[in-house]
């Protein structure tokens, strides 16, 4: 999939509606002005990691940590006791205990 | 509808039995108030950390083994990115492309008595992944509350390949694998709660077409009951758009148990990107083989090992093995009475514990764990049917009397009510005498050939002996006089 | 007192020459009186700080007090500290007081005693080279005031540079710590990745971030980092390794010790004058008996191309949580949930943090994870194994902690890939893991100049010899920024 997904990857082609679909991905609200400005941006920066395209990195394991180490386990007991009012009292929304934002729709 | 075949695949979420969260010390009890039992952990205050919760895995693992598939040496945490108010962190902690547990299957046995078979799906993998919060929608004027308390509870995904073609065997696939999880202890199965929830992906295709429909997944399905509802409506549905011309596109929707009817979730209409990726704060799970051999030993016989000892070790059939293993409960109650009435009368408790309780049950719509009538009163009830101490006919009323409490034992009940079977030829033939001289009529019928008039003199000797009369020698006495 | 190094003041506490409350006022006055022109604190609480001064006087009064009870320090607004409002440099966190202690905070605090004076500013979210991403504005260095302390850790740097503080905290996450040691004359260390806790340290890009200690020398930073480090059950990436006193071979000789120099650490791309700087450093440790040799980091042009996929792609995903929902900024209006989150995170975040988060969700989308993602993956692969291979040949190595000296506010803002290219030294180090230190060596145009050190995994004590040493031989560490 490297090779395939390599000759799509024109940095330059990054388009304005790219942009706009990654800023909804993130939740970010986007002007169109903003996404002219960001899409300059963005441009010059993958053309600066366009660098590691050209390495042949065929065989080389992924590295996803900085330690090669395996996960430590808890033992399953209760330790977290209520601490609501804690929480909620940096809340901006809340009412019977519970988180207020706007209606969500399933 | 017959040109068309039904394809299901279940992917379902069972909530293991733990007593924290998969990935924090908060407690997983059901009912608390809103948001007293989400950490700082699970309401990904900034900063904090999630650590594995050990007993998940160890769930994981006996599931594993239980269906035998492979228990991964090695898997991997990854994050599923999306926006959802009762998602804290914006991602779910999940596994994606390697699994906790890898393959397996699970025989299951759709339909009963005669109609019945049995169907082996297949599994294509189980992982681990945190439960998400609640939103409730009353009560907030145009806002939604958001409860926590759920967020973080630890979940196995249990992922079928699209193995089932109908409803039935979809339920049958779903009934097993509920029976399972609670069989090996790791799910307390409550569905209400929502401990076990199935989605079902669900595509037709005409018959004999080798490649699949286009799937659409209904969520959330959390009783056997819309699972088959869900899915009848859904397979009518789908082959309607399709005679009508139009395709099917794929989708999750939503069933509507009032209006019997599945419909398109809003929030997943714009296609998902969920920018999975190995979660960093997460090393790799690294399990040894000591420690899933372990597990393997503290393993308790399986449903699939019972149900071949029922046969080799009771001589039982097939689907009354399979039927008593059904679930654990069925299985512990029925080895609890044959082991007190003895192995040579594990059939009439097979069939006591399948036809008659189970009758019972399901009239008072109790379940077996709730039955007024323990398996030690039921052994006692079998041990004198089979010591002829009672009659089958008479076994039912003292098991009626022993539902209604109306004594401690079988024997107490027989002894107080009277009910020991009349064995004594001696009383038996003076009744029989009695009978036959007050029913000439009858005896004159048989002897014309009615063979109907013998039955009759049978019901006026087990009558006059009030139903104790032993019916074999009640039998054998009337063919003896009227031959005579 | 205000110059002295954390093992005057530490006698000076013991000795009762000053108390904690004395000591710490001294310093609070000077943050009121400098604070203005630099920026250097987000948050000061003198009410607070006092406290625990008292706490700590009352320590050193019962006999109770560790070696650094009753000194103050400035703490990096990343650390959650609860009661105290932590921003991580953001308006989406602007009014967030933190509900609990970041395990480093407990530690320092709690345990350890010292007294905190303070959150200091940072890039926000710790992404940046300049500390001008800052909600809160600028810092601004205090060798020359239009000119840039470095970043993220830019209000530390700025902040014992200018003496507000005799140490404080820093994190790296891709030279973070070292950067702005480099351009305020500071002693910066950045331990190996899993010895510092990164619970209650707000998180930028998980596999990559880690705290540690910036202060004037390697004396105080051995001190501090006892204090910071140690196993912590609350973080899965903490490595549970036996306590060490990393003061213990501070005075080590460094006969033998063999100086590996990449020799593309020494090509282009430096500032001249600066490199002339480093290698005149590096002949001062020829005369304290080590021997150098070249080494080869043949990846390390791929680790800002590398580090520009793998932390925006985790901090896309660990940015998530800030959605308006449960803590932190909302935007003030909104028609629906949608517009809520994208608001919110619209006007919370800033330029920086939005275009590093549109990266990382970009890098991970469907299509584009295996030739972004992994391919970055891969490559950190290479360049660790670089170093791997570079330590068989030599025990510490060393280049520039930066291409150039502290820049002016504003002349790389504009320019996102300018910035990004001031942290080619540093950057690799964090991919790899290792640990690294930035040390004073000299001044170009009056402004400082850093060394960089690299050890290899766990090598901080050696690194704090090393450095020591030369600190022992020079006096660039001394030089002190003048402003009044
Ligand atoms: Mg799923
Ligand atoms: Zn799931």
């Amino acid at each position: 999939t490297l090779c395939t997904a390599k000759k799509s990857l024109d940095p330059m082609s990054l388009t304005l509606e790219q942009v706009k679909r990654i800023a909804h991905l993130a939740r970010i609200e986007i002007s169109d002005g903003e996404a002219l400005t960001t899409q300059g941006h963005l441009n010059g920066i993958f053309q600066l990691i366009e660098e590691m395209q050209a390495v042949d990195t065929r065989g080389v394991e992924p590295m996803a940590h900085a330690q090669d180490v395996s996960q430590r386990l808890r033992e399953d007991a209760v330790t977290e006791g209520d601490r609501r009012a804690g929480y909620q009292a940096v809340a901006p929304d809340v009412e019977a205990g519970l988180y207020l934002v706007p209606k969500v729709i399933e | 509808m017959n040109q068309w075949e039904v394809v299901i695949g279940i992917e379902t979420h069972a909530q293991l039995a733990t007593v924290s969260k998969i990935f924090s010390g908060a407690s997983t009890a059901f009912g608390a108030e809103p948001n007293t039992q989400a950490c700082a952990v699970d309401l990904a205050l900034p900063g904090v950390l999630p650590v594995l919760n050990k007993k998940a895995v160890e769930c994981a693992i006996r599931f594993g083994l239980a269906i035998g598939a492979e228990v991964a040496q090695k898997s991997v945490f990854a994050r599923k990115n999306y926006f959802y108010p009762d998602l804290p962190k914006g991602y779910q902690i999940s596994q994606m492309d390697l699994p906790v547990v890898v393959g397996g299957n699970i025989t299951v046995q759709v339909g009963q008595g005669d109609k019945a078979y049995e169907k082996v799906v297949r599994l294509t993998r189980a992982h681990l992944e945190e439960d998400a919060g609640k939103s409730l929608h009353e009560d907030f004027e145009g806002k939604s509350g958001i409860d926590l308390n759920r967020a973080g509870t630890p979940l196995l995904e249990i992922v079928s390949e699209p193995d089932m073609r109908s409803s039935d065997e979809a339920v049958a696939y779903a009934k097993s694998l509920h029976a399972l999880v609670q069989w090996i202890d790791i799910c307390d199965g409550n569905m209400q709660e929502g401990s076990f929830r199935c989605d079902a992906n669900v595509s037709v295709r005409p018959k004999g077409q080798a490649e699949f429909g286009t799937r659409r997944e209904i969520k959330n399905l959390n009783s056997f009951r819309f699972l088959k509802e869900a899915i009848d409506f859904e397979v009518q549905w789908q082959i309607n758009e399709i005679e009508e011309g139009r395709r099917i596109q794929q989708a999750t929707v939503l069933f509507d148990p009032d209006a019997g009817e599945t419909r398109m979730m809003r929030s997943k209409e714009d296609a998902h990107d969920y920018r999975y990726f190995p979660d960093p704060d997460l090393l790799p799970l690294v399990i040894s083989s000591e420690w899933i051999a372990r597990v393997q030993s503290e393993l308790p016989e399986l449903p699939v090992q019972m149900r071949e000892r029922f046969i080799s070790e009771f001589g039982l059939s097939n689907y009354d093995a399979t039927t008593l293993t059904a679930n654990s409960e069925i299985a512990a109650f029925f080895q609890l009475t044959v082991g007190i009435a003895g192995k040579q009368n594990a059939k009439p408790c097979a069939n006591w514990v399948m036809v008659d309780l189970a009758a019972r049950l399901n009239k008072d719509g109790k379940e077996i764990a709730e039955s007024p009538v323990s398996a030690a009163q039921l052994a006692g009830l079998i041990r004198r049917i089979a010591d002829n101490t009672i009659s089958n006919n008479i076994a039912k009323k003292v098991f009626e009397a022993l539902w209604n409490g109306e004594g401690a034992t079988a024997d107490e009940i027989i002894d107080q009510q009277g009910l020991k079977q009349i064995t004594d030829s001696g009383a038996i033939e003076s009744l029989v005498d009695a009978v036959l001289a007050a029913n000439p009529a009858n005896v004159a019928e048989f002897k014309a050939g009615k063979e109907k008039a013998f039955n009759a003199l049978v019901g006026q000797v087990m009558k006059a002996a009030k139903g104790k009369a032993n019916p074999q020698q009640v039998n054998d006495l009337l063919k003896q006089k009227l031959a005579g | 007192m205000i110059n002295k190094s954390l093992k005057q003041l530490s006698q000076a506490l013991a000795a009762k020459q000053i108390s904690s409350v004395e000591l710490s006022s001294l310093f609070l006055d000077r943050i009121e009186r400098l604070n203005p022109s630099l920026n250097a604190f987000v948050t000061v609480d003198r009410e607070k700080s006092l406290k625990m001064a008292l706490a700590a006087d009352a320590r050193i009064a019962a006999g109770t007090a560790g070696p650094l009870t009753g000194i103050p320090i400035a703490q990096k607004d990343i650390f959650c500290a609860e009661g105290w409002t932590t921003t991580c440099g953001s308006k989406m966190l602007a009014n967030f007081v933190s509900p609990y202690d970041a395990t480093v905070i407990h530690k320092m605090h709690t345990e350890a005693g010292l007294v905190s004076l303070g959150k200091t500013n940072m890039d926000e979210f710790a992404m940046g080279s300049s500390n001008e991403t800052s909600f809160f504005g600028p810092v601004r260095n205090p060798w020359d005031t239009s000119r840039v302390p470095g970043g993220s850790s830019g209000g530390s740097a700025a902040a014992v540079a200018a003496r507000l503080a005799p140490a404080a905290t820093g994190t790296d996450t891709g030279g973070s710590i070292r950067q702005p040691a480099a351009l305020c004359n500071l002693t910066g260390l950045k331990p190996t990745y899993g010895v510092v806790s990164r619970y209650g340290m707000i998180a930028f890009a998980s596999s990559l971030d880690q705290g540690g200690p910036m202060a004037a020398s390697a004396e105080d930073c051995a001190l501090l980092l006892n204090t910071m480090v140690g196993f912590d059950e609350r973080d899965s990436t903490s490595l549970d390794r036996p306590v060490e006193d990393y003061t213990r071979d501070l005075e080590k000789p460094l006969n033998g010790l063999r100086i590996g120099l990449p020799k593309e650490f020494f090509g282009e791309g430096c500032d001249a004058e600066v490199m002339a700087a480093v290698r005149a450093a590096i002949a001062e440790y020829e005369k304290l008996g080590a021997t150098t040799v070249e080494v080869s980091l043949p990846n390390s042009h791929l680790s800002v191309p590398a580090y520009y996929v793998i932390a925006p792609a985790e901090a896309s995903s660990n940015l998530s949580r800030f959605d308006g929902a449960r803590y932190g900024y909302r935007a003030p209006e909104y028609d629906n949930l949608e517009q809520m989150y994208e608001k919110t995170r619209a006007q919370g975040f800033g330029a920086e943090v939005k275009r590093r988060i549109m990266i990382g969700a970009y890098v991970l989308s469907h299509g584009y994870y295996d030739a972004y993602y992994l391919q970055a993956q891969r490559i950190r692969r290479l360049i660790a194994n670089d170093f791997v291979e570079a330590f068989k040949s030599c025990d510490v190595i060393m280049g520039p902690t930066s291409p150039s000296t502290a820049f002016k506010l504003g002349e790389k803002a504009a320019d996102p890939v300018q910035m990004y290219l001031s942290d080619i030294y540093t950057i690799a180090v964090n991919l790899a893991g290792l640990p690294g230190m930035s040390i004073p060596c000299g001044f170009v145009g009056g402004l400082p100049v850093g060394l960089q050190l690299i050890g290899n995994y766990f090598a901080e004590g050696q690194l704090l010899n090393v450095a020591h040493r030369y600190q022992q031989a020079t006096d660039w560490h001394q030089c002190r920024a003048a402003i009044e």
